[in-house]
């Protein structure tokens, strides 16, 4: 049997060679290929190989390096990365089942272009795309385009959901930008393209639409360029630290990653959302909450600290997180997911410390000992992305 | 010297050279069509596969136009794409410098460059109307005669961007824990009177140092545009002395710019009906152009000209009394071919003369006046025209458009590559692994580490 509808979603976050600042070192690491289409292909095939149900690409507008002080100009970090979605592209038509979600900055750029490119991601990927959107709103980010001053952003205001502030800004300007990719995708019918000899018209144009949506930050008219997609809707995927990120995953989202430290913390996070997700009027539409953990799996507990002690050595400090952080066996995970499973969080976003490591005992040990505890599908039960995370294809707002 | 021919498969456009109605056409949407053209290019190993661009559905009369082909994909990703199935050919997208930052698409092209192992190739636009600024945050901001400026600057901002990145930055040395030797490695800053930019671009150098650049405008200053930056120029002029002209012309500007006559390759696009025999595929032409000008579209083409609501006229009766509307163009909007009806009161006094010498109906005029396929004949005679024009410096090759998705170019491939190779004047395996290699421009572009 190929379904299991009581376990826990699993998707992994691949970024460059880990998320240990020192992964790049890490035995089998290859950090000469990380420019490499093989690279991508061979890790995405790796999840897929384990039936996740998807994987995320990490996207910055900068060159990355260092996490915690992105101008930083360090020389001992991975520096450098390709565009998320033309990764996502390159490796879709080489896998078959696991769905497949770049980051996409909204910030700086135009939501027509990114509607067409994930509607064109889900062809062909044949309808197993998603898009993780995310804000840019540091100075450095603002300049590479010259276009913006957002004004004084300030992470903290983030926990602040009734002050009005430039973080709150742009988290209201994503919900429109995220609103216009939908209506994007909407904006033509299923059944547009007629093909219709006898009348020499090749759509039926009562079946586009203009989306004419106005909004504080901009406008945009439609219709799209490229067909309604494969899955109609691809998911929409956004990750969050505090209320103002959870108010736009409430409003607009499919799956809100969140980054609990434990299982009180889960909890409390999962009541905030709920709460959202009422005042934007889904109570009853799917929003699955997925907790993010940063994973370093061994064989015994022991061996998983040392590597990680091994791993700061290198990079020489301790290793902090914006998360969770595991380390410890796959049956262990296995606990702790479970547990967090039954206190509300629908899936797991995990992020391996160390690639191919980490992500070989996600797929290699976690999966199996899920299986073995009937919490985990042994085989892919669909075909879209939509499918495997139980939504169904919606249908078309603009439809008659 | 005999000169090689440089052959590229154009993907069907959103116009009325394509024709839906064949029964062998597929879909312009799924990715088994992409696959399909580009693997046949790819096994006929042609130069490249190219990618159109328009980012706004046309309209006419104020409706959205629905008589030809409609939808595409976004290129960066289809192309990104095509390079999981393809292993040599060039993948080269149309992106306009308007409604885009030079950031952005510089790192598009540069991981596109990365993902396919160095075939990204450029087709620089500069689309400007209103019409498709409406799609875009940055709205239809630009005055038409500040397009080539935006354009140049767009371009040579994204040049410095692929070039903030040498080459040698990356040591990824583990046993030192050096991963970057520079630590400014992708710094730059820009500053104009278009673009306002600093910090550190985010993709180290692609293997051919960033995408070919191709340019296709027509306009004094789209040549003088290509004369100075492009690689190679896509035409439209497809004829012996139209390309004559046309070749001297673009190749006559390169010396100002201290660049040597093959630095800049001359392809125009071009249409082309196979058959058995010249007098079958005159036949097949034919038909095709009838497909392609049903009734219904031969009014709606002339409306472009005229300028106004023609949808009373009978296609098959004579052309209207009254003149073409000279002014701003009401009827059809976001279609580059509005703008090819410089003069429409001479093109009407031509068209009327025509249809009076011809006693053409509207429908048989545009079938006449309206693009007329290039090659027309037998596999031989093509590849001799081919051939000809290109030895006789009316290009350097051609950007081929089949009318048909996503077989047109089978026959081609199969029949009339086989002889150019037998001639000598195509190449019968890949001698490179790049889009600049298959060009016979440099194995990459200058600013890279030696
Ligand atoms: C052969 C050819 C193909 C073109 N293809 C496109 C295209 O795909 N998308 C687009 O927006 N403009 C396209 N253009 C338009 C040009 O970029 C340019 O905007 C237009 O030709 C006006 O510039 P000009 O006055 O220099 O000719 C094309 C032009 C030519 C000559």
């Amino acid at each position: 049997m190929g379904i299991t509808s009581t376990g826990p979603h699993l998707a992994v976050a691949l970024d460059g060679a880990g998320w240990h600042p020192a992964a790049w070192r890490a035995d089998g690491a290859r950090p000469q290929d990380l420019l490499s289409a093989g690279y991508w292909v061979d890790l995405v095939r790796e999840a897929e190989a384990g039936a996740l149900d998807f994987v995320t690409i990490e996207d910055t507008l900068g060159p990355g390096g260092d996490r915690d002080n992105p101008s930083a100009t360090g020389t001992d970090q991975v520096v450098g990365h390709l565009d998320s979605v033309l990764v996502a592209a390159r490796v879709a038509p080489l896998t078959r089942r696991i769905g497949i979600v770049p980051t996409a900055v909204v910030t700086h750029t135009e939501p027509f272009h990114l509607s067409k490119a994930i509607a064109t991601l889900d062809y062909v990927s044949g309808g197993r795309a998603g898009v993780r959107v995310r804000i840019a709103w540091t100075e450095d980010d603002s300049r590479l385009f010259g276009r913006r001053d957002l004004g004084a952003v300030r992470l903290e205001d983030a926990k602040q959901p009734h002050l009005r502030s430039p973080l709150a800004d742009l988290f209201d300007e994503t919900a429109d930008y995220v609103e216009v990719l939908r209506r994007l995708w909407d904006s033509w019918e299923d059944d547009a393209e007629i093909r219709d000899a006898a009348t020499g018209r090749f759509i039926d144009r009562d079946k586009l639409h203009y989306i004419d949506f106005t909004g504080k930050w901009f406008s945009v008219k439609g219709p799209s360029i490229t067909p309604r997609p494969p899955q109609g809707q691809p998911p929409v995927v956004s990750l969050a630290h505090a209320s103002i990120p959870y108010r736009l995953g409430a409003r607009q989202s499919d799956v809100l990653i969140v980054t609990p430290f434990d299982k009180t913390e889960a909890i409390n996070v999962l009541d905030e959302v709920r709460a959202e997700q009422a005042v934007a009027g889904r109570a009853d539409e799917t929003l699955h909450v997925f907790g993010d953990i940063v994973v370093f799996l061994d064989e015994t507990t022991q061996a998983a600290r040392d590597r990680k002690a091994r791993l700061d050595d290198l990079a020489g400090r301790e290793f902090a997180s914006d998360t969770g952080v595991f380390v410890g066996t796959p049956a262990e995970l296995a606990d702790q997911v479970l547990d967090l499973h039954a206190a509300g969080l629908s899936g797991f976003r995990l992020r391996p410390a160390t690639i191919p490591h980490d992500l070989r005992a996600i797929t290699r040990g976690l999966v199996p000992e899920l299986r073995s505890r009937g919490a985990f599908r042994s085989d892919y039960e669909a075909t879209t992305l939509r499918g495997l995370l139980g939504l169904s294809r919606p249908a078309n707002r603009y439809a008659a | 010297m005999t000169k090689q021919i440089h052959l590229a498969a154009h993907f069907p456009g959103v116009n009325n050279t394509t024709v839906w109605s064949d029964p062998a056409a597929g879909s312009h949407i799924e990715f088994s069509s992409f696959v399909k053209l580009a693997q046949t290019a790819e096994r006929a190993k042609f130069d490249f596969f190219f990618l159109a661009e328009g980012l706004r559905l046309r309209e006419q009369n104020g409706q959205i136009y629905d008589l030809d082909v409609v939808g595409r994909p976004d290129t960066f990703t289809v192309l990104a794409a095509l390079a999981a199935v393809t292993d040599r050919l060039g993948l080269t997208g149309t992106i306009n410098s308007t409604f885009n930052e030079p950031y952005e698409v510089a790192r598009q092209f540069a991981s596109l460059d990365h993902l396919s192992a160095g075939r990204a190739g450029w087709n620089v636009v500069t689309s400007w109307d209103a019409f498709t600024g409406e799609n875009f945050r940055r709205g239809g901001f630009l005055p038409q005669e500040q397009r080539y400026e935006r354009a140049k600057t767009f371009l040579s901002t994204a040049l410095e961007l692929f070039d903030s990145w040498r080459g040698d930055e990356i040591a990824a040395d583990v046993e030192s824990g050096v991963y970057l030797r520079d630590p400014a490695a992708g710094s730059f800053a820009h500053r104009d009177a278009h673009f306002d930019i600093s910090g550190r671009f985010s993709v180290p150098r692609s293997p051919q140092g960033g995408p070919v650049i191709l340019q296709a405008g027509d306009s004094d200053e789209g040549r003088e545009f290509a004369a100075a930056k492009a690689d190679a120029i896509f035409a439209r002029h497809g004829t012996l002395e139209a390309g004559q002209a046309f070749y001297a012309d673009v190749k006559g500007r390169l010396a100002k710019y201290g660049r040597r006559h093959e630095d800049l390759l001359v392809l125009p696009a071009a249409t082309f009906v196979l058959g058995d025999t010249d007098a079958d595929a005159q036949e097949r032409a034919d038909v095709v152009r009838h497909q392609q000008v049903s009734g219904q579209t031969a009014i709606k083409l002339l409306e472009q000209l005229w300028n106004a609501d023609l949808s009373g006229y009978d296609p098959d009766g004579p052309l209207p009394e009254f003149d073409p509307v000279v002014g701003e163009h009401t009827v059809a909007r976001g279609r580059a071919s509005v703008r090819s009806h410089r003069d429409p009161l001479a093109t009407a006094r031509e068209w009327r003369a025509l249809a009076e010498a011809k006693n053409l109906s509207i429908r048989e005029l545009i079938i006449q006046t309206s693009g007329r396929q290039n090659f027309i004949g037998a596999p031989a005679t093509v590849a001799e025209k081919i051939n000809e024009l290109v030895q006789a410096d009316a290009s350097d090759g051609f950007i081929l458009v089949p009318h048909v998705t996503p077989g047109g170019l089978d026959e081609f491939a199969d029949t009339v590559v086989p002889l150019l190779q037998e001639r000598g004047v195509f190449r019968t395996e890949y001698t490179g692994t790049t889009l600049r290699e298959h060009l016979g421009l440099d194995g990459a572009r200058p600013g890279g580490a030696a």
